[in-house]
């Protein structure tokens, strides 16, 4: 069972602003996807292999070239704040 | 016997001397202006993917095997979410349950005997950005970002708790150090900070099996800082215990400046990363012929090295931990040794003059002046009596400063031995006849003034008299 508290939780680890209202909500429907999970549960995975990715695929990997850059103009283009080369950002702790 | 026994474990980062990054081909070179060595990939921008490069998996590999680690056949790699701007992503790409290796060891010395200390796990990671602060990170009123380090490759080398004092967990560094750098995935350098640690550390009763609330100090950038951070760390909780308090499980920075160590945050609430498998990563295979390529490739490691040097050249088991310690010194030695066989001798002038000068300037061996090869010819010059010890010293000051060979220096400057017996004698005559009251006393049996006499005469020749020879002159005509 998923509680208001873990919803609490949860939002707090997302920086997730939520109303009483909304907290309500998401307990509810996080215990809805809970139950989805339960009925799954049912199924006997006695010997399934636990599943890393979903795709058929292993060993993807590169030389070690180095390329190219980003122009740094470019890359703090998006960011909403910044201080001459740097991002800036709000104090963390 | 002591009240309290010191449990540690130590958690060490060491960055991949790759040429370019774990997930894509930025450069991992160290420095560089602020957010220039970035791309879409590690600023974690929609729509890109990461791809492994495959050198970080052939260095984690070979950094594993010489920690004589188990490799994992079957491994993949895990997001760690946090909320902390150091990452682009809000998470790092990381190894959670299944690594590339675990179940290693080395072996440390301590006090008494070799103690076997296990490494848990050792994983591949990438590593953050950096943040810099006005003043510290609490008051700071906002903090700067460079990505420029975000996504170069990481080891991660977990120890198991079996270390039990803040020496012990130095010599288990020396040691770590000493074998990675060794098998050249990664330089080590502490004050780059391509070598990091963290430490959990706890105390309990002595004899006890249970383990104490522990706490992870951070922010330990060097060996002295490791041992100081670790010391304190024993007392405080020592003193909390015995005041009736107990340790809270905290995350807690060591303050170099004041010598203590401040708690960050508690980690009963943030220690929540909610790993999952990164879906932009497909799972590695690891096929057991590529590990035993690994495998043949790795140098004679320290241990090895170090027995080698007491067996081979007969010296002594200080000189060759010493010589060992790091790659480049035992190759610096052993190419002395190959045209100068007389290994106790070379090792004395490694260990002493050279060593010396080298910290003295800063300095390291591989960028020293002096070639192996032109120490060893002024060994050669010594040992042939061209040269006396003490001007051998001045020649070996002059060939750290201008790299020349001895022989060049020993003639431009004329240094050369006197061991002719009748330039010496002369000498000798003079001294004797000008200094009589040194001479009754060594007559009335007063040795010491023999040493001055000798003085004399080096002094009178510019210290190129055959010392040998200026004694036994001396004693005869006295």
């Amino acid at each position: 069972m998923i509680s208001k508290k873990d919803v609490d939780q949860v939002a707090l680890l997302g920086r997730l602003e939520l109303t009483g209202e909304e907290k309500e909500m998401f307990t509810r429907q996080l215990n809805d996807i809970l139950e989805h999970f339960r009925f799954l549960e049912r199924l006997d995975t006695t010997d399934v292999q636990p599943t890393a990715h979903v795709l058929p695929l292993k060993n993807v990997l590169r030389e070690d070239w180095p390329g190219q850059h980003m122009s740094r103009e470019d890359a703090l283009a998006n960011c909403p704040d910044r201080d001459e080369d740097y991002f800036k950002v709000p104090r963390i702790v | 016997m002591a009240r309290y026994e010191t449990v540690i474990g130590l958690e060490v980062h060491i960055e991949l001397k790759t040429r370019s990054k774990i997930f894509c081909d930025s450069t991992t070179e160290f420095g560089g202006d602020p957010n220039t060595h970035i791309c879409p990939v590690c600023l974690g921008l929609p729509g890109t993917l990461p791809v492994v490069n495959k050198k970080v998996v052939e260095y984690a590999i070979r950094a594993a095997l010489a920690l004589n680690c188990q490799i994992a056949g079957f491994s993949k790699f895990d997001r760690k979410n946090y909320y902390y701007p150091d990452m682009p992503k809000n998470y790092q790409i990381s190894q959670y349950d299944l690594p590339i290796a675990e179940h290693g060891y080395l072996d440390i010395d301590t006090g008494g005997g070799v103690k076997r200390i296990g490494i848990t796990r050792l994983h591949m990671e990438e590593d953050t950005g950096k943040l810099v602060h006005q003043g510290t990170i609490t008051t700071t009123p906002f903090s700067l970002v460079d990505y420029n380090r975000a996504g170069v490759p990481l080891i991660e080398i977990v120890s198991e708790p079996d270390l039990r004092s803040p020496e012990e967990a130095c010599s288990y560094m020396e040691k770590l150090k000493a074998i990675v750098q060794y098998t050249g995935v990664s330089d080590c350098k502490m004050e780059e900070g391509s070598l990091r640690c963290d430490a959990n550390i706890s105390v309990r009763p002595a004899g006890s099996s249970k383990l104490g609330t522990k706490a992870e100090i951070k922010n330990l950038n060097s060996f002295r800082a490791l041992q100081r951070a670790l010391s304190y760390e024993v007392e405080r909780q020592i003193e909390a215990l015995e005041e009736g308090g107990r340790i809270v499980q905290e995350t807690r920075t060591w303050d170099e400046g004041k010598g203590v160590t401040l708690s960050m945050r508690s980690k009963e609430h943030a220690h929540d990363y909610r790993y999952f498998p990164d879906p932009d990563l497909v799972p590695l295979v690891i096929e057991k012929e590529w590990v035993e390529d690994i495998r043949r490739s790795l140098p004679e490691l320290p241990d090895a090295r170090r027995r080698r040097y007491v067996m081979e050249y007969g010296l002594p088991g200080y000189d060759a931990a010493v010589l060992t310690s790091t790659r480049e010194m035992a190759d610096y030695f052993e190419d002395c040794v190959a045209s100068y066989s007389n290994p106790k001798a070379v090792s004395n002038w490694i260990m002493g003059d050279l060593a010396r000068l080298l910290n003295a300037n800063n300095q390291e061996i591989t960028a020293c002046r002096i070639k192996p090869r032109q120490l060893a010819s002024l060994l050669e010059l010594m040992e042939k009596g061209t040269i006396s010890g003490k001007i051998a010293k001045t020649v070996f000051e002059e060939m750290f400063a201008s790299g020349k060979d001895a022989g060049v220096i020993v003639k431009e400057k004329g240094l050369v031995q006197i061991s002719d017996e009748g330039a010496i004698a002369a000498v000798v005559a003079e001294v004797i006849a000008s200094n009589p009251k040194s001479v009754e006393d060594i007559r009335a049996g007063k040795e010491k003034a023999l040493g001055f006499l000798v003085g004399q005469v080096m002094k009178a020749t510019r210290g190129k008299a055959n010392p040998e020879l200026v004694n036994r002159l001396l004693k005869e005509r006295i």
